[in-house]
């Protein structure tokens, strides 16, 4: 009789029934038309025609998928440059008309699509970047994640410390503290799993002073994490030059973890030996995202946090401590921060350096808002950014055909486009960065 | 010991309102000027006892402190007296000179590292106040680095007009770099921090590029990423002869704090600042246009900041700079404006106090061997300490004045047994 109403929501899984409308509520969302991604496609559409198309150049660029040492040897691949930028100009342009068309029917461009886009234009670049070169796609990989792995760490931290309602600008902080702390601890004790739980204990420590400062003597959020990461600079600076320089072989050399390779799971194809060849840190990240994301929204746990950040009253009046919920999920957070620190001196580097964190904490915050304060989210934002930065590496081997600052500069371009494009307007937690006074 | 207490009392009970000096003394002692000192006075103490702990003179002598204690208790105040004496007479005033016109010339040191911090942190405190949080001033700092060096450099125009024009170059780059987050914030809603983050290494990269390149930036006729040396007519005048270092960026930093303090408590468009800053959504039902209001601030942030750069290229280093030039201040600007609570004239006291560390840790480092990051642990205690008022009345048992607000306390209250 009366025709269904087709919403986004509703038109994919099933009808509305008529008989059933009245007692089911239809949750209702404003159909938006965004133009942002299509606009945001169409500019890198455009800049891949020109470059890989118009001014492609021809000759092949070889991509190898597999090292030496792995057990499935694949053959490494030729792709024709100009070929492939042809093809690949063409599929941007495709999936630009497509989110276009979406953008018409007022709906919006899903993440997965973005996703595709982003890697065929990687693709593309590489293969026009890389002309007469080989690149070790491997080697790529290896060296993005590995690059992500603190950032990943970071915002993890962020995204617990802000979804319980405190501003996390003290990643930074945190990261330095553990990667000092964990230095110290492992070199003296000689285990750098002991290492590994001092550098949680420090991060956790500079989340303590977080905590009591923001929530106990209700100072300002932001405040409290620059002064914090300041404090931790200049600490870890002071003893560094005062102690450990002079005592560096028994206090600045620690052990580091050893790889362990996962039977069966490293042996699969390109991505084995990226993802199951790895240090434990590494596989103590795959588990902390997963819990994460998960106990976020489906446990006791995540409920509490979560209302704790978005309306703290109502959680104080259902009966939770709104301040110590909100004390040991900073901690918590600080604490998982501070291993991502112990990554920079047990996992990658082998000793402590001044300033070694060189501004990751600032990039993990990056990541804790380009990924809407979602774990997962997050967790491809700090990929991209590590990815991004191991571009550059790659780029000085097989030589950039512009000026490599420019190639260097792309990443954080792509960012602010994607920020502008694809995040938009970014809604944190509701109480995030407001202290809470009973009243 | 009863009578005493007595007395006491009676005295309390016939005195019904305080007197008036009591009034005033308990104003002193819980207002903030005593805060602020209280704050500076734990934070060198903390920084005292780091200094010690890693002395290792102090460690020699504790190896025998039970034979001799007093050896260790002079070590321990040779170790803290020797640094603090070398601040403060790197940074205000070294009696080991002949005369005052050469004891006074650390305080000129000071006035000069003092200059780009104040303006860094105005720029920084005007974002603030607007609610947005500007981490961008590194990249500000480079691309107005870059504007007002390049005039300086390339140009050749008579002597008061080169200034002028450097100047002007370099407050518009400031400003652009930091117009862009302020109308991509307005038109696309895109967070200020991520922004801001990414465009210090959009310019840094940028900018490492023009050096490296003829006909842009680079000296002509050289291999190294620094530019020429900038034309005597755009170089800042020395404020005090050529003794000292003090030069002309000093009296527009002066200038420009009471501008920022006009703007923002005298001009309408400061009210409108102000009111974004407090509430937003308030502001825009109230006719204010939020959106223009973040390109505004963001514009004048980006200028000031922009303006340490300048200080930077024309005053500071006018032999030619290197992307080193912004020398860490626009991370510094953000401690220097919390210092001052974003409040111009509290600005400016904040970055005379971070200049006079500045200057003073050199020379501690350079008499005395300790490391000059120990003055980022106490510049930071301070911020820390000053904000969190309730916890220094707590330390040094003031008491806390009528209507502020009381630390919360973290345990789950008792429940106390109703009475039916």
């Amino acid at each position: 009789m009366s025709a269904p109403v087709v919403t986004p929501e509703n038109s994919a899984s099933m009808p509305v029934q008529p008989a059933a409308s009245s007692n089911v509520i239809v949750r209702e969302k404003e159909a938006i038309r965004s133009w942002k991604a299509p606009i945001s496609f169409a500019v890198f559409a455009a800049l891949a025609t020109v470059l890989f198309w118009i001014l492609g150049k021809d000759g092949t660029s070889n991509f190898r998928l597999s090292t030496d040492t792995d057990l499935i040897q694949i053959n490494s691949v030729d792709l024709p440059a100009l070929a492939t930028g042809i093809v690949i100009s063409l599929a941007l342009i495709l999936i630009t008309a497509l989110s276009f068309w979406l953008s018409l029917q007022k709906r919006p461009t899903p993440i997965w699509i973005v996703a595709i886009y982003g890697v065929l234009f990687m693709v593309g670049f590489l293969t026009w970047a890389g002309v007469g070169e080989s690149i070790l796609v491997p080697g790529l990989l290896l060296g993005a994640l590995g690059l992500s792995i603190p950032l990943i760490f970071g915002a993890m931290g962020g995204i617990i410390s802000e979804r319980v309602g405190v501003v996390n600008v003290a990643i930074e902080g945190q990261l330095l503290a553990g990667a000092f702390v964990s230095a110290l601890v492992a070199s003296v004790t000689g285990s750098a799993y002991v290492g590994l739980v001092a550098a949680m204990a420090a991060g956790m420590l500079v989340s303590f002073v977080l905590a009591t400062f923001s929530i106990k003597y209700l100072v300002d959020q932001v405040i409290v994490g620059v002064v914090l990461n300041v404090l931790v600079l200049g600490l870890t600076s002071f003893l560094y030059s005062s102690v450990l320089t002079q005592h560096s072989s028994e206090l600045n050399s620690p052990p580091r973890f050893d790889f362990i390779p996962i039977p069966l799971l490293s042996e699969i194809p390109i991505l084995g030996p990226v993802l199951f060849r790895q240090t434990i840190i590494v596989y103590l990240m795959y588990i902390i995202v997963a819990v994460v994301a998960y106990a976020l929204v489906k446990t006791k746990w995540g409920l509490r946090l979560r209302s704790v950040g978005e309306h703290p009253q109502a959680a104080d009046t259902v009966g939770i401590n709104v301040y110590m919920t909100r004390f040991w999920n900073v901690s918590l957070a600080g604490a998982i921060a501070g291993i991502g620190g112990a990554y920079f001196t047990l996992g990658s580097v082998g000793s402590f350096q001044k300033d070694m964190t060189a501004g990751a904490g600032f990039i993990a915050l990056a990541a804790v808002i380009f990924g809407r304060w979602d774990p997962i989210r997050a967790l491809l934002a700090a990929l991209l950014f590590g990815f991004a930065t191991n571009l550059q590496s790659v780029l000085a081997i097989i030589g950039s055909p512009v000026p490599s600052e420019f190639m260097l500069m792309l990443p954080y371009i792509v960012t602010i486009i994607a920020v502008a494009g694809f995040v938009g307007k970014v809604r944190g937690p509701a109480a995030s960065g407001k202290p809470y006074i009973k009243g | 010991m009863s009578d005493n207490k007595a007395t006491a009392d009676s005295v309390e009970t016939k005195i019904a309102p305080p007197s008036r000096w009591n009034v005033a003394l308990n104003e002193i002692l819980s207002g903030s000027i005593i805060i602020s000192i209280l704050s500076v006075v734990l934070a060198l103490v903390v920084g005292a006892i780091l200094i010690i702990v890693v002395d290792p003179k102090v460690a020699t002598a504790s190896g025998y402190f039970f034979a001799r204690p007093l050896d260790t208790l002079g070590a321990m105040w040779n170790s803290a007296f020797g640094a603090y004496s070398s601040l403060f007479q790197g940074a205000i005033y070294n009696f080991q000179r002949p005369d005052f016109a050469a004891g006074i010339r650390p305080f000129t040191e000071t006035l000069n590292f003092a200059a780009p911090l104040i303006v860094a942190g105005l720029g920084v405190a005007m974002a603030f106040r607007v609610g947005l949080f500007n981490i961008g001033g590194r990249g500000q700092m480079l691309i107005a680095a870059a504007c007002a060096g390049y005039v300086g450099f390339a140009f050749d125009l008579p002597p008061v007009v080169h200034l002028v024009v450097a100047i002007a170059a370099g407050l518009a780059g400031g400003a652009v770099w930091g117009g862009i987050v302020g109308l991509l914030k307005a038109r696309t809603g895109a967070h200020e921090v991520i922004v801001t983050i990414m465009l210090n290494y959009v310019a840094f990269y940028l900018i490492s590029y023009m050096l490296r390149t003829p006909g842009l930036l680079q000296a002509p006729g050289s291999n190294n990423p620094k530019t020429a040396p900038i034309n005597p007519n755009a170089v800042l005048p020395d404020l005090l002869g050529s003794s000292y270092n003090v030069n002309f960026g000093l009296i527009l930093v002066i200038a420009l704090t009471v501008l920022v303090w006009w703007i923002l408590s005298r001009s309408s468009l400061g009210f409108q600042f102000r009111a974004v800053g407090e509430n937003p959504n308030a502001a825009r039902v109230a006719g204010i246009r939020v959106d223009r209001m973040y390109i505004y601030a963001m514009l004048i942030s980006g200028g000031l900041v922009g303006m340490a750069g300048i200080i930077q290229v024309l005053g500071t280093v006018p032999s030619g700079f290197s992307s080193g030039i912004d020398a860490g201040i626009g991370f510094d600007a953000i401690t220097v404006a919390l210092l001052g609570r974003a409040r111009p004239w509290g600005v400016f006291f904040a970055g005379l106090l971070f200049g006079a560390f500045k200057a003073g840790g050199f020379a501690m480092q350079a008499a005395e061997g300790i490391p000059i990051d120990i003055v980022l642990v106490v510049q930071s205690l301070i911020v820390l300490f000053i904000a969190a008022p309730p916890l220094v009345r707590a330390l040094f048992r003031l008491p806390t004045p009528v209507g502020e607000p009381k630390p919360v306390s973290l345990r789950k209250p008792k429940l106390k047994a109703v009475a039916r």
